[in-house]
């Protein structure tokens, strides 16, 4: 049984268009499963919704979140809340605005173990040390008293990324962890969350634009187009028979795959037009009950 | 030590001010017509009286040599002596100092918790009718004066539902054990909670009438930068940990909030304290500001001198101090 | 990612600052007319006394006399015609020391922030000199050192609130002296001055308009403070701070006499400010 499960998942912005228009998915225990598409094709809007983090002008008009089986949806937002914040984490975008300028290093690390999870202050200092020193920052005591402004970027990821394991979750819903950062910088970082992700086992949401970081660390995938899922498979199928127009025409504007510093190329105007057209077909049926 | 060099250079300035306030000061108030030393004296005082008075304060000398002697008894603590009360201004002046500086310090409190709390409240539910009636709310009271707002309370809370005392600082026929100044402080010490309900009741309308203005400036202030912190990732980042709105917000997003707001509430306290002189008048309220104005309308020039020169002080104190909190409270700017 | 909400809030604040736009000028109208027709729209002469028409209570209280209709103050005169002759004091104060206030102000602002070097030094230092004054009591000190007349509280005004727009024009001024367009007019042969008149003050006008719109009001409680200390204009002729001071001593015999000056006052005060926003919004590109 899936740890995640989305069910029909569809969002709107208030007075607005739909975001999200009846997404599934799911994630196995251990399980990376990548979000691709275009920016704006609602695969953020989906990491967002399980961590019950969407913007206040938006909202969830239909579906279920079921995480461990209990739909998030139901629950009072205190009880979500306090269950996601106990079995899942995030990895942000961007490591320069993620971590709080006012606060030292340490506690941003350690104070949910203590506030939420009722661990000793000792034993959260430690953890936090050990997790430092996993994602290979070196004199980890110093960097627990320092300030973010102090630290570099890649550093500063780093930390998120050690933030992110530090409770031990089942899911960890990582937001474009590369895209802020340098391309050198990068393969490191994918290294690490694929490596603390094998060793951990801890179940990944991996949402990108890149097809290549999907090939490295990703088992399965979702392609989504304005909010639809066009293709949900695993990564071996995608690559090698992908079985929606969309997603080959992805596969064919991203000639070199493997490489990760590659970007989307643009999509022929033809496929583009038949996913449209597809889009509207949906609305009209979601219309017509 | 940038930082230590920064510091000298407010202090610096700082005290150009001050002297810039000294001179203006004391050439103003000598422009006064009619003679102080006139008004001191019985009628039917010869010439010759108001002569040597006059040389018994000084007044009979160039401006400039009175300028001189006057700032060097300044340099040595010595503002000269009280017209009116023949006593020294120094002496009369700290005598009030206390009672104006509970009443503004009561006054930001309320200010900080009214604006504060408004704030919060407006943060919390944003996009609804709350934070709109809070918008409201805030125009109003950022529009209307302090004078007219102590009005106001006066007609509801001293008429209408007499619940506090609209005039005086303390009920006269009360004993007052206090050595100090500090009547409400010095009440709480003692234990004296009798006589610190007495002292609230008085105060209260006007450290209010005084608030009401500051605590809209930092509600709106505080509030806009809140809505924007609550929009970064860190704070985002705090919500997936299983905290809970209220947390997020005081934990998380208060003090980076809280930064551009507190410098603005540094000049707008010294606008606060200067209200206190039409405030106390209007309340009775026996502090420095009453003593002005009756200072002013007796031609007590030293009088008058040195309540200017305190208030003057204590306006480029705040200013100062407030500077330093911020540097303080900004680690970016600690660690420079 | 468009934000339906915002641009729907953004909507409802422009119409609710319609509103009050024209809220605030209705009120100022009709207090301009109070003004200028007050000698012929009073009902009584606003200087009659008439001890057995003392403390006469509004006309929906038992004991009102017909024709008072606010009532009349412990020495028998109409609230209602002092009221009235009252908005005359109040509009002129507001008026002429906003405006000669905003005219030295805004001049000195300008020069600071557009000539910079030692005018700017100069400038900026009086600012801190002046900011290191209680305003109310320096207004005092120079009511007493002039003389209580109409005259000397325009006179104070101008002298304590000159500050208000020499601070935020010079920083206007400032900002609008880096843009490109100011260096291509100096480029074009544009003199210093000319370019400070016809590049500089265009671009900062809608500042000073909204600035003296909020002095004005300012003027007006500034004049009520003083009249309050008795330190006003010549003793007798009807002011609302004036009547504040003496509504304040009879609050508990005779309310109105303190509460009717107190709402002209009110919502003068309120309407200047009002209006200054609704003109800040209106000018505001970002909300426009």
């Amino acid at each position: 049984m899936s740890f995640l499960s989305i069910r029909n998942l569809s969002v709107r912005l208030k007075n607005g268009p739909p975001l999200l228009r009846r997404v599934s998915l799911d994630v196995a225990a251990g399980e990376v499963r990548g979000l691709v598409g275009e920016s704006g094709a609602g695969k953020s809007m989906i990491g967002k919704a399980v961590l019950g983090i969407l913007p206040p002008s938006v909202q969830i008009t239909e579906g279920e979140i079921l995480l461990d089986g209990t739909d998030l949806l139901r629950l009072s937002p205190r009880e979500s809340r306090r269950r996601i914040g106990a079995s899942c984490a995030l990895i942000p975008q961007d490591p320069l605005t993620a971590l709080n300028p006012s606060h030292r290093i340490g506690p941003q690390i350690t104070n949910r173990l203590v506030d939420i999870l009722g661990w000793t202050r000792a034993a959260a200092d430690a953890r936090a040390i050990d997790l430092l020193a996993e994602v290979q920052i070196s004199d980890p005591a110093r960097v627990l008293r320092s300030y973010p402004h102090e630290l570099s970027g890649g550093m500063r990821q780093r930390i998120l990324i050690a933030s992110a394991f530090a409770a031990e979750p089942k899911l960890i819903v990582a937001d474009e962890p590369t895209t802020a950062l340098d391309v050198t910088v990068q393969k490191q970082i994918l290294r690490l969350i694929a490596g603390m992700q094998a060793r951990h086992g801890t179940a990944l949401l991996f949402v990108t634009h890149d097809l290549g970081v999907v090939s490295k660390v990703c088992q399965k995938l979702s392609v989504l187009y304005s909010g639809l899922v066009l293709e949900d498979s695993t990564v071996t199928d995608f690559f090698t028979a992908p079985r929606h127009a969309y997603s080959a025409a992805l596969l064919a504007a991203t000639p070199k795959y493997t490489d990760p510093d590659a970007g989307l190329q643009p999509v022929p105007d033809a496929v583009i037009g038949a996913v449209r057209a597809e889009v509207d077909s949906f609305d009209r049926k979601a219309a017509h009950g | 030590m940038a930082f230590l060099r920064i510091i000298l250079l407010r202090v610096l300035t700082t005290l150009v001010t001050l002297a810039g306030v000294a001179v203006i000061v004391f050439f103003v108030i000598r422009v006064v017509p009619g003679n102080p030393i006139a008004m001191m004296l019985p009628p039917g005082a010869t010439e010759d009286d108001i002569a040597r008075l006059s040389a018994l304060y000084g007044l009979d000398k160039p401006m400039v040599t009175q300028f001189g002697i006057w700032l060097a008894g300044v340099m040595q603590g010595d503002f000269g002596t009280s017209i009116t009360t023949r006593q020294p201004v120094l002496g009369l002046v700290l005598g009030r100092l206390p009672a104006t500086l509970e009443l503004s310090i009561m006054a930001l409190v309320m200010a900080v918790i009214l604006g504060g709390s408004a704030a919060l409240i407006g943060t919390r539910g944003r996009g609804t009718r709350t934070e709109g009636a809070i918008d409201v709310a805030n125009g109003m009271a950022l529009s209307v004066p302090d004078f007219l707002w102590g009005l106001v309370l006066m007609l509801v809370f001293g008429v209408l539902l007499p619940v506090f005392h609209i005039s005086g600082r303390v009920t006269p026929s009360l004993d007052l054990p206090f050595t100090t100044g500090f009547y409400l402080f010095e009440s709480l010490i003692r234990l004296r909670f009798d006589l610190w309900a007495d002292l609230v009741a008085h105060m209260f309308m006007p450290a209010l009438a005084l608030a009401i203005p500051l605590a809209a400036i930092i509600g709106q202030l505080l509030k806009q930068s809140l809505k924007e912190t609550m929009n970064l990732d860190y704070v985002t980042l705090a919500r997936t940990k299983g905290y809970g709105e209220t947390h997020v917000i005081l934990r998380e997003a208060l003090r980076n909030a809280a930064l551009p707001t507190l410098t603005l509430v540094g000049v707008q306290f010294t606008f606060l304290i200067g209200g206190t002189v039409i405030i106390e008048r209007l309340f009775s309220y026996e502090g420095l500001g009453n003593m002005a104005i009756d200072a002013v309308i007796n031609r007590d020039l030293p009088l008058i001198q040195g309540i200017v020169i305190l208030f003057a002080v204590i306006f480029t104190a705040v200013n100062l101090i407030v500077d330093l909190l911020y540097a303080v409270l900004n680690p970016r700017l600690r660690h420079a | 990612m468009l934000d339906a909400k915002g641009l729907d809030g953004r909507s409802l604040v422009r119409r609710r600052a319609g509103l009050r736009l024209w809220l605030s000028a209705l009120w100022l109208g009709m207090l301009c007319l109070a003004a200028l027709l007050a000698p012929w729209v009073a009902p009584h002469d606003p200087l009659s006394q008439d001890l057995f028409l003392g403390r006469l209570p509004p006309f929906w209280v038992a004991g009102a006399e017909p024709g008072y209709w606010l009532g009349t103050d412990s020495l028998g005169r109409d609230v209602l015609s002092r009221l009235l002759y009252g908005a005359r004091v109040a509009l002129l104060v507001a008026v002429l020391a906003g405006s000669i206030t905003c005219l030295i102000g805004a001049t000195l602002g300008l020069l600071a922030g557009f000539l910079r070097g030692w005018v700017d030094m100069v400038i900026s230092r009086l600012i801190d000199i002046w900011m290191a004054f209680p305003p109310v009591l320096f207004s005092i000190l120079l009511i007493a050192v002039l003389g209580p007349s109409l005259t000397s509280i325009i006179i104070a005004i101008v002298v304590i609130d000159w500050t208000r727009f020499a601070r935020v024009v010079r920083a206007e001024a400032m900002v609008q002296g880096t843009m490109d367009y100011v260096a291509s007019a100096r480029v074009a042969g544009r003199g210093r001055i000319g370019t400070m008149l016809r590049e500089i003050l265009p671009n900062v006008l809608p500042t000073i308009v909204v600035l003296l719109t909020l002095e004005m009001g300012i003027a007006v409680i500034v004049e009520a403070i003083l009249s309050f200390v008795n330190l006003s204009i010549a003793t007798d002729d009807p002011t609302w701070g004036g009547m504040i001071s003496e509504g304040r001593i009879s609050i508990h015999q005779a309310w109105w006499v303190l509460v009717f000056p107190l709402i002209a006052l009110f919502l003068t005060v309120l309407a200047f400010s009002q209006l200054g926003e609704g003109l800040k919004d209106r000018f505001d590109p970002v909300l426009r």
